[in-house]
């Protein structure tokens, strides 16, 4: 049999007790990508995630493309976040063309983006609680988070690819009276919102589930180079909102929400509580916000960038988010790379399943606030 | 927003009961009528009273009281009729369909959705019925390495185990498939069978998700059937009996809950364990394993294993009843039957006729089957109330409350009900 192997590979050898599983890609809880775990009994010998079964080229797509044409289809990797995808790309890009954006176009941006990272969460959220076996935490969560994309339909025009943030502001101005149901809107989400705790983060045993279970220290937070919510679960205040603020975060008050924990219940909260602090940052953008003015800086038709290159990251629904552009001086970026947090976070993933129980991989794969589109990208 | 469910109108729900109602109509004279024409024409008439039933004196026969009632008495008095319509299987399959819309509707309440809401016009209640035509008309897959004489008997046989264990559930007073003396044995022998299907099932598909779902629901089964026998131990001391029947009758003045409420709590916690309802539902969970022991079977196949769990769960229901709840046992509210129409007839416009025939039901069955059908539909109602409000636990979770917690409050429940019976506050010479 060895004879009949290319030269330079071998068989590896099985431990019969160990049984292989190819969680995904047609798995109800795996999303698009592949987990193979092997198992011994009921424990995780060892996890390997396969992602990049929804690759798409974003990167070289956006070689071909001119500045504004890379805009639709930049946002696509996530597409419940897309203003938070596009946000360093157009940060970058408004650097290298040189633009200073209006007063009131970044307090509409803090806005979307704000109300994007809540639609985001919503959905992850949905999932989490149906990977728990919670049909109710599914429901609400994807009911509730109509509210939010009924306001940012009302703002952009579309549901969930908005493709509002352009080079020099936002797309359009907000329509009139927006301030007034924006306000209602997010008052009633909120209270929607922490009527969760009473169904699913102070459920018994949803407690005793996801206590002390894929406990990842604050030493191998940081080690792994894991990002946002898995990081500030376990300990480490690193918010870049707080950190490096862009647009107007550092006018705004708000604070970040740490857990010391690092177990999925702590990362499964982080994001909840993040949700409530993203309607505090909304309401106060809405009272600072400048009440008229332009929201668009007028562009050249094709846009030249200028020689260099520009590294911009912002805070997004998965953690950090960074965009980085080299301009050879044409209408279309040199190169664009793309580091995005579900990656980084889905390192962490065997790690964390090592040891333990079949019975916890999905709360622990879904708890590090992974979307397998944007791994992939 | 998304899709709003239309504004509920009345002229619109009388319309579609009228609606309903005429296609039922035209639909039994169509086909329903020819249909039994046919059937009547080529079996074989029994002779009654001296002469032959032909078509058309059954016919007549049908519109006649004096002459189908005694037919229908008949009937009744037969096996048959017990085994396949009033106390097991019809009866008990037409309150699983109930249950099945209940919890679709009463899920879809919890969760702010409509639920089922087009099939049939009114709130979706002929859903079940598309369901069931959609999985007949599903190719059956068979895995090809599967065993498939056991993986072809496996849906059936659990459907008949099912089955058995609904005929053991008595409904009213003398109205029950099988009364025997060691009724609730049977019911232990029966509740052991399932654990059995199941892992031959698992095991037979040859796939590695129904496998673990096997194992998974072995463990739970078995581990759970301990506290659910302890847990009876208590009715079984208090009473001094096995038979289900008797253990009703005991219980004219008080049900045992009121007696034995650790017993009660256990046995319910055990039921849900053994029906693999969340938050039990580990040998299908959907996120681990797929759909756990059921992942390989397809259309009709899986069709029979939830009919199969549905009757399962109207059985544990009823047995809670029986045994805990007073089983038929509730204030008269049926009135008495009205006698005059068999002195003196009823008037029905020109005609006054007197049917001799009637009662079909005495006052006491058609008592006792209310206040069992109320609270078989109460206890299920809060078996199927934690779907909407708990994950699912875990394996290891499971097994430590399984043998620790359970197996303990059991032991404190026979502590009770040992001190009532020797303290004398029950048993021979006490309340009852």
């Amino acid at each position: 049999m060895t004879a009949e192997l290319p030269p330079g590979l071998a068989l590896q050898k099985v431990d019969e007790r160990i049984m292989t599983l190819n969680v995904g890609p047609q798995h109800p809880g795996s999303g698009h990508m592949r987990l193979i775990v092997q198992i011994d009994g009921d424990y995780i010998v060892a996890c390997d995630p396969d992602p990049g079964y929804v690759h798409r080229g974003e990167e070289k797509m956006a070689e071909y493309r001119n500045y504004i044409l890379n805009i639709p289809h930049l946002e696509r990797p996530v597409i419940h976040d897309s203003c938070n995808v596009l946000y360093p790309y157009v940060l970058g890009v408004e650097e290298l063309l040189g633009i200073e954006v209006t007063e009131r176009a970044k307090y509409v941006r803090v806005i979307a983006s704000e109300l994007n990272r809540c639609i985001y969460t919503m959905y992850w959220l949905a999932i989490y609680g149906i990977f728990l076996g919670h049909s109710t935490m599914f429901m609400w969560p994807a009911g509730d988070r109509e509210l939010l994309i009924d306001l940012m339909e009302k703002m952009t025009g579309a549901r969930v690819t908005h493709a509002h943030f352009v080079p020099g502001g936002v797309r359009n101005d907000l329509p009139a009276n927006f301030e007034d149901v924006c306000l209602r809107q997010v008052n009633y989400f909120e209270k929607r919102i922490r009527e969760y705790a009473d169904i699913f983060y102070d459920n018994p045993i949803l407690i005793s589930r996801t206590r002390d279970t894929g406990v990842l220290s604050r030493q191998d937070a940081i080690r792994l180079g894991t990002t946002g919510s898995v990081l500030r679960a376990s300990g480490v205040d690193y918010d870049l909102r707080k950190k490096e603020p862009y647009d107007v975060y550092d006018e705004l008050d708000f604070h970040t929400n740490v857990l010391k924990e690092g177990d999925s219940y702590a990362r499964s909260k982080i994001p909840w509580l993040d949700m409530l602090e993203s309607c505090n940052i909304i309401r106060q953008a809405l009272q600072k916000m400048p009440k008229s003015g332009s929201v668009r800086v007028k562009l050249k038709p094709n846009p030249k960038g200028k020689i260099g290159s520009v590294y911009k990251r912002v805070e997004s629904g998965r953690g950090s988010l960074g965009c980085y552009i080299v301009s050879d001086g044409k209408p279309e970026p040199y190169r664009l790379k793309m580091s995005v947090g579900s990656f980084r976070n889905l390192i962490a993933l065997p790690y964390l399943l090592k040891g333990e129980k079949l019975g916890n991989m999905p709360s622990v794969y879904w708890s590090l606030n992974y979307w397998p589109v944007e791994a992939d990208r | 927003m998304s899709v709003i469910a239309p504004q509920f109108k009345l002229s619109e729900f009388i319309k579609s009961l009228l609606d309903n109602a005429f296609w039922i109509l035209f639909l039994m004279v169509l086909v329903g009528l020819p249909a039994l024409m046919i059937v009547l024409f080529v079996i074989e008439l029994p002779v009654i009273d001296g002469e032959l039933l032909t078509p058309f004196l059954a016919f007549t026969a049908i519109v006649d009281p004096t002459r189908i009632l005694p037919v229908i008495h008949a009937l009744m008095a037969t096996d048959i009729f017990r085994v396949a319509v009033f106390p097991g299987f019809g009866f008990a399959a037409l309150l699983a369909a109930g249950t099945i819309f209940a919890e679709r509707k009463l899920l879809a309440k919890m969760q702010l959705r409509v639920g089922p809401f087009y099939c049939g016009k009114i709130e979706g209640i002929l859903q079940l019925m598309g369901d069931g035509l959609k999985l007949i008309s599903k190719e059956i897959i068979i895995p090809a390495k599967a065993d498939k004489p056991l993986f072809w008997a496996a849906p059936v046989l659990f459907v008949a185990t099912a089955a058995a264990f609904v005929s053991l559930i008595p409904v009213a007073p003398g109205w029950v498939v099988a009364d025997i003396d060691m009724g609730l044995i049977t019911v232990f022998a029966v509740i052991g069978f399932f654990p059995i299907i199941t892992i031959l099932s698992a095991w037979s598909a040859n796939s590695k998700y129904p496998f673990i779902g096997g194992i998974r629901a072995l463990f739970q089964m078995v581990s759970f059937e301990i506290p659910l026998i302890l847990s009876l131990l208590g009715v079984v001391m208090l009473t001094g009996t096995l038979n289900l029947s008797e253990i009703v009758e005991s219980q004219s003045t008080f049900p045992w809950i009121v007696f034995l409420p650790i017993g009660a709590i256990v046995f319910f916690i055990t039921m849900l364990a053994e029906l693999e309802r969340i938050p039990f539902d580990l040998p299908e969970a959907e996120s681990e394993i797929v759909a756990g022991w059921l992942t390989e079977f397809s259309g009709m196949m899986y069709g029979l294993v939830q009919l199969g769990t549905y009757l399962k769960l109207y059985a544990f229901a009823a047995l809670f009843v029986v045994l805990f709840l007073g089983g038929w046992h509730g204030p008269m509210v049926v009135p008495p039957f009205p006698t005059e129409i068999l002195t003196e007839g009823i008037v029905m416009g020109p005609v006054t006729a007197q049917i001799p025939g009637l009662p079909l039901f005495t006052q006491d069955m058609l008592n006792g089957t209310f206040w069992f059908v109320l609270k078989t539909v109460a206890v299920i109602f809060f078996i199927l109330l934690p779907r909407g409000v708990f994950p699912r636990i875990r394996v290891d979770m499971l097994l430590s409350l399984g043998w620790t917690k359970l197996i303990g409050l059991c032991f404190v429940n026979i502590f009770i009900a040992l001190g009532l019976l020797y303290a004398g506050v029950l048993g021979p010479g006490g309340l009852q």
